[in-house]
Formats: C-alpha cells, sequence, structure tokens
C-alpha cells in the first residue's frame, strides 16, 4: 500500500506550486471582472497553460487534448485553487469544456464543441428550475418533438454564466410519464433562437452573476438531442462524480492556503503580550486544518487513483465532496477569524474563499442531498 | 559541445531556517527541499545552450543522500539528458565537492561546467573557484551573461559598482549569478519525458575521492534579534542618546 504520489505527479505539485507563488498569487485581484477572466488575463493564463504544457489539460485525448487521468488533474486542480486568481465555476480553464460536450455525434461536434475547444464559442449548463434544484427530476420545462424540431417550454434559474452564452445545454423533460425513468433529456439550444430571453440576473454574495432563463416555444432541431432521448440522467453520470472530486481537490488547494496565511498570521500577531501562535484556541484551529486536509488528500487521491484504475467511486465521490466543501468552509471561516478585521478585507483573498466555499455546500449537491444518497448505499452494505 | 551542471539540494527558499536545539546545525527533518535557486538557473543556461545548437549533451550531477535524485530529476525535466548522482549522506565541504566533479570531469570530458555561484544553505561561493583551480581550467565567475563561439565564452560578470566583459578559453568553469536567466517550469510532457532519462550512480569511494571534513563546526546559533527602534523628538535627543545609551560618539 502506497499513500505517495507517483514521482512524476509531484514534480507537476511542485512546478504548480511555484507557478502559483510567483505568478498566480502576486496578480490575484487583478485577473479577474466578476467572475470572469479579463480577456488579457484569459490571454497570458491560455499562454502560461502552453508553456507548463497544461493546455487542454482536461480535455480527453480523442478530442486532442492531454486526457489526464483524475490523479493528476487533482493535483492540477488543488494547486490552481490555492490562488483566488482564476473564475471559481468556469471548466473552461486551460482549455476545456464541461463534460456534456464529449457526448455529443460528430456533426454536434464540428458545431458545438470543436469551437467551444478553441475559444470561440461560449456555453451554460441549464437544469436547476424554480422547482427543481437539487431534485431535478421534479422539472417541469419540457421538450415537446414535432417534426423535425424540439418545441421548448420553460424557465430555467441559477444558470452561471448565461450572459454571453453563444448556446445552452438544456435538460428538459421529454416524456413526463417517464420523469427520470427515461423521460428526461439534454438538448443544445441557440442563445438567439427566438424565444430564449434572458429574463433577470440574480445577485449573490459569490461574485458569480447567474441568470434566470426563460423558453417560450423556442424550436430547436431534433438533431440538437445529445445522445437519445430520456438519456438526460444517464449522460450525467458518466460524469458526475468526477466533478465531485474536482470540489474537494479545490478544497485542498483551499485549506493550504488557509493554513499557510493562518500559521504565518499567527506567529506575527502579537495580543495581550502574546503571539496567537501561543494561543491553544488559536492552535487547535490550525491542528483542524491540518488534520481535515491531511484527511482530504488521503480520501481525494484514493478515490481518484481508484477511477483511474477502472473501478466505481460514486460512494468516496459523494465522502469527498461533502468533506471537501466542509472542510474548507471551516478553513476559510477559521482564517478569517485568526486575521480579525484583516480576515474580511478584500486585501486579502480569504473573503472570497469563505464567500465561495460556503456557496459550494449547496451547489452541485447540497451535503444533506449527497449524504441522503450516500445513506442509501450505507443501508444497503451494512443493513 | 559536452556541458555538465552541478546542482545541489538544499532547503528550500520560502522555508523559515530552523536552529536545532542542541546548536549542531539546522533542522532538516520534516523541511521542504528544492534545487538551489542558483543552480536551477545553470541548468537553464545548460538547457538554452543544448536548444540553440551550442550544446550536444548536457549532464546533470548531484552529490548528496539518495533523494538528490528527485533534484537530479528536476534538472532532466527541464531539459538536460541524463544524470550523475554521487551518493553520499555526509556533509560535503566545497573542496570534497570540487575534488568529486574533477573526478566526473575526467571521465566525461565536457568542454563547460556551470556551477551556481554558491549554495543558499552555506552560501560558501567556493566550489566553482576550487573546482578551476584544480582542473586547470579558465574561470568565469558570477556571470550575468554568457556567450559561447568558436572554442571561446564570453561571459560579463557582475562585479561590485558594474559589470565586467571577460572573454575566455574553453573548456572553462562558469558560475550563475541571479540575472543570468529566469528558469523555466519543467512541463508536464517534459516531466513524463524525464522519468525514462538515466541517472547514473556511484560514490565519492568509486570516484577515488576522500570527502573528509577538513573544517570543524563549533556551533550553530540564530542571528541575534534586533530590539524595535524607538522614534527621537529632536536632534538633541538623538545626539544624547547616541552619546550616553549608544556610547557611540
Ligand atoms: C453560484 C451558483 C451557480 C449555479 N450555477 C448553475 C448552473 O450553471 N446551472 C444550473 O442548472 N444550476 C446552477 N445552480 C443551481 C444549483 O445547482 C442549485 O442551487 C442547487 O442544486 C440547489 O438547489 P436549490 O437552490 O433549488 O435548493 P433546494 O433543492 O430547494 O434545496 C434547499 C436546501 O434544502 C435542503 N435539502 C434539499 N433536499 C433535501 C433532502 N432530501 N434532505 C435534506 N435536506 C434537503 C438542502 O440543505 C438544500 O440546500 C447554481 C447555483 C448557484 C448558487
Amino acid at each position: 500500500m502506497n499513500f505517495e504520489l507517483p514521482e512524476e505527479l509531484k514534480m507537476l505539485k511542485e512546478t504548480l506550486r511555484r507557478f502559483v507563488d510567483n505568478e498566480l498569487i502576486p496578480i490575484e485581484r487583478e485577473t479577474l471582472d466578476g467572475a470572469k477572466l479579463k480577456p488579457e488575463s484569459e490571454k497570458w493564463l491560455n499562454e502560461k497553460a502552453v508553456e507548463l504544457g497544461l493546455w487542454q489539460f482536461d480535455v480527453p485525448e480523442e478530442h486532442g487534448g492531454l486526457g489526464l487521468g483524475l490523479l493528476a488533474k487533482t493535483v492540477v486542480w488543488t494547486e490552481l485553487n490555492r490562488s483566488i486568481a482564476l473564475p471559481t465555476r468556469l471548466p473552461e480553464i486551460f482549455g476545456g469544456a464541461s463534460p456534456i460536450l464529449y457526448n455529443l455525434n460528430e456533426t454536434q461536434q464540428e458545431r458545438y464543441l470543436k469551437p467551444v475547444l478553441d475559444g470561440k464559442l461560449k456555453t451554460a449548463f441549464a437544469q436547476t428550475e424554480a422547482d427543481a434544484g437539487s431534485d431535478p427530476a421534479a422539472m417541469r420545462t419540457s421538450a415537446v418533438r414535432d417534426g423535425d424540431h424540439y418545441v421548448l417550454n420553460g424557465s430555467k434559474r441559477f444558470i452561471s454564466n448565461a450572459l454571453g452564452a453563444d448556446f445552452f445545454q438544456v435538460i428538459a423533460v421529454t416524456d413526463k410519464e417517464k420523469a427520470q425513468r427515461g423521460g428526461i433529456s439534454t438538448i443544445l439550444v441557440d442563445a438567439d433562437a427566438p424565444g430564449v430571453t434572458l429574463l433577470r440576473e440574480q445577485e449573490l454574495i459569490t461574485d458569480d452573476k447567474p441568470w434566470e432563463i426563460l423558453f417560450e416555444d423556442v424550436k430547436v432541431p431534433a438533431e440538437n438531442l445529445v445522445g437519445k432521448e430520456g438519456d438526460g440522467f444517464k449522460l450525467a453520470q458518466s460524469w458526475i462524480s468526477t466533478g465531485r472530486i474536482r470540489h474537494a481537490a479545490r478544497g485542498m488547494g483551499i485549506i493550504t492556503r488557509c493554513l499557510e496565511m493562518a500559521t504565518t498570521y499567527a506567529n506575527d500577531r502579537v495580543t495581550f503580550g502574546e503571539k496567537l501562535a501561543d494561543r491553544q484556541a488559536v492552535q487547535w484551529m490550525l491542528v483542524d486544518m491540518y488534520t481535515h486536509l491531511h484527511q482530504l488528500s488521503l480520501m481525494v487521491y484514493h478515490a481518484a487513483a481508484k477511477y483511474d484504475r477502472g473501478e466505481d467511486i460514486r460512494n468516496e465521490a459523494f465522502m469527498c465532496k461533502v468533506f471537501g466543501d466542509t472542510k474548507s468552509f471551516e478553513a476559510a471561516d477559521n482564517c478569517m477569524q485568526i486575521h480579525g478585521g484583516l480576515g474580511l478585507t478584500k486585501e486579502l483573498p480569504i473573503e472570497r474563499f469563505w464567500r465561495d466555499q460556503r456557496s459550494m455546500i449547496i451547489t452541485e449537491g447540497p451535503t444533506e442531498v449527497l449524504k441522503m444518497a450516500l445513506a442509501r448505499q450505507v443501508l444497503k452494505e451494512y443493513g | 559541445m559536452k556541458v555538465l551542471v552541478a546542482i545541489k539540494r538544499v532547503i528550500d527558499y520560502n522555508v523559515k531556517i530552523r536552529v536545532k536545539s542542541d546548536e549542531t546545525g539546522v533542522e532538516t527533518t520534516n523541511v521542504k527541499m528544492s534545487m538551489n535557486p542558483f543552480d536551477e538557473i545553470a541548468v537553464e543556461e545548460g538547457v538554452r545552450l543544448r536548444e540553440n545548437g551550442s550544446a550536444e549533451e548536457l549532464i546533470a550531477v548531484s552529490i548528496g543522500p539518495k533523494q538528490a535524485q528527485e533534484t537530479i530529476r528536476t534538472a532532466l525535466a527541464m531539459g538536460a539528458d541524463r544524470g550523475i548522482h554521487v551518493e553520499t549522506d555526509d556533509e560535503v565541504e566545497p573542496l570534497a565537492v570540487a575534488k568529486l566533479l574533477k573526478a566526473l570531469i575526467e571521465k566525461e570530458n565536457p568542454d563547460l561546467v556551470v556551477l551556481g555561484k554558491q549554495a543558499i544553505d552555506d552560501d560558501s561561493n567556493q566550489t566553482g573557484q576550487m573546482l578551476a583551480a584544480l582542473v586547470g581550467w579558465s574561470q568565469g565567475t558570477f556571470a550575468s551573461e554568457l556567450e559561447v563561439a568558436d572554442g571561446k565564452a564570453k561571459v560579463t560578470r557582475e562585479i561590485d559598482g558594474g559589470l565586467e566583459t571577460i572573454q575566455i578559453n574553453m573548456p572553462a568553469v562558469v558560475t550563475t549569478d541571479l540575472r543570468l536567466n529566469t528558469p523555466r517550469y519543467a512541463s508536464l510532457p517534459n516531466i513524463m519525458k524525464a522519468k525514462k532519462k538515466p541517472i547514473d550512480e556511484s560514490s565519492p569511494a568509486d570516484l577515488g575521492v576522500d570527502i573528509s571534513a577538513r573544517l570543524a563546526t563549533l556551533k550553530v546559533t540564530e542571528p541575534s534579534s534586533r530590539e524595535a527602534g524607538v522614534i527621537v523628538e529632536d536632534v538633541a535627543e538623538l545626539v544624547d542618546k547616541l552619546k550616553n545609551e549608544a556610547k557611540v560618539i
């Protein structure tokens, strides 16, 4: 049993650590405009990705990317997330695409996937509705087949990156009777199709500005259906676990940075004649961060290595996301507490970690819902 | 042309150094180690010579414990062709390193040896100069620019108060200063390639070099901490303090 990263991944981790220290952290407050990269930052970052040999690291080989294994990807995600320089919710960092798009057929790939990978088209994923969040099967947006097209009706909310998107990956009901058992499909909808309206931008505590979108009698060509009718949720299963590991890997990066910042500050700051670092109340916060980071690393590396061996990691992925998001939020919270008022300022990255990680506990599966799903497995396994 | 670079594994430049409580040295257990920054510049320079066609082969040498191989692997990922590891757990003083490098030079016959001007752990700044003397080669130390052509090397040296440009005959020993270049990141494909590049292993005994210490370290202590300064009201108070407290005037 070997708990160490392979030598080449250690070296990759080391290289990225330095890249982030030397090049991202010094400019981390200047790269973004809201939740998105400024065009000049994006250009610079893409060049760096090429220099580091990490351009399209998250893109499968058959689509021209590096096709890195999950373990290698966790290393990249962890290290890049030690800084707030990069957007929180964009899959396209270093040239990527959202995973649904790798399931497109050849014609669809030419029209939608390739331009996304070339940076020519932008896209957004639209699943959530007012009455269907954690429980997407309750969705009402419908796509009804009518000859050579579908007619789409309904509304979506909390859709990240909707503004500026050229097309949406819409999840919609194609068969009410079957619902989540084969009644839900994925369909690509051009943003400029008649009947598509961006209704309202939603202001959040995070810098994301997701949108509410309205679809009214939108005619979508039938060839824009992804996979087969009713495949909507099945497609999602192919990447949902790796998405959860990504959350946890991101959490590792954030806990690492919080630990670095909190220990440095605790060593410097003197109150009532003593360093914060000499107070047990503060020491315990630091030790908890340290322990959680260790636990999370073991969990994430184990799950990723298992996935790379071709095994199922559904349960591991639940645990990783829940543990990673909650413990990284806790680390940001304690790091903020140790920094006092400074922790709340926009001069330090802590407040952004804190806001982002709070949101992660809700999005892409709230903790309670993941635990509910995991509980079913636990009851089956031990009951 | 064949180029040899010498690289040392040292405590990472970001680490806050702590002296061992028994004052025999500095704490190295559980401390992050990495390649001496000046040596990284040496590797980068070698890789550039390799890329612009001046050099046909770049060899990275490290002397030290088993883990020094990780440092060699980093040099290989940056672009060195192969590595040589001289394994020893003993402390090696600059003279011992210079003798070991001399032995390797005799085996490998390089035309140019590039070293960092000093290692950030002991700051000796001696190995390059000693090596040049031992092998009887020309030396260009503290290089901030290096041009190699027609069996000669033009070296711009950082000296007190300015830059000095010298031309030396090859073979030569060059030591690097900070401004010579900015080392590259080892890219992922090169990290993967580095896995397959060979590292020769040997020992000081294999090379017939006696590395026993010529110096005895009596003790290692923390620098004394500075006391906080005070702001004086006026010149009169300053003069008074200098005279009566500091007793310097
Ligand atoms: C910044 C941001 C970006 C987003 N981007 C997108 C996007 O791009 N595309 C998209 O489709 N969606 C997006 N979303 C939506 C997001 O995925 C949903 O908000 C999330 O799934 C939760 O759904 P909900 O808000 O409707 O909460 P609900 O489903 O109403 O749940 C509310 C709370 O109830 C609790 N709960 C729910 N079910 C259970 C249960 N069974 N047992 C116990 N407790 C339960 C949980 O604590 C949960 O937090 C985004 C959201 C945010 C905040």
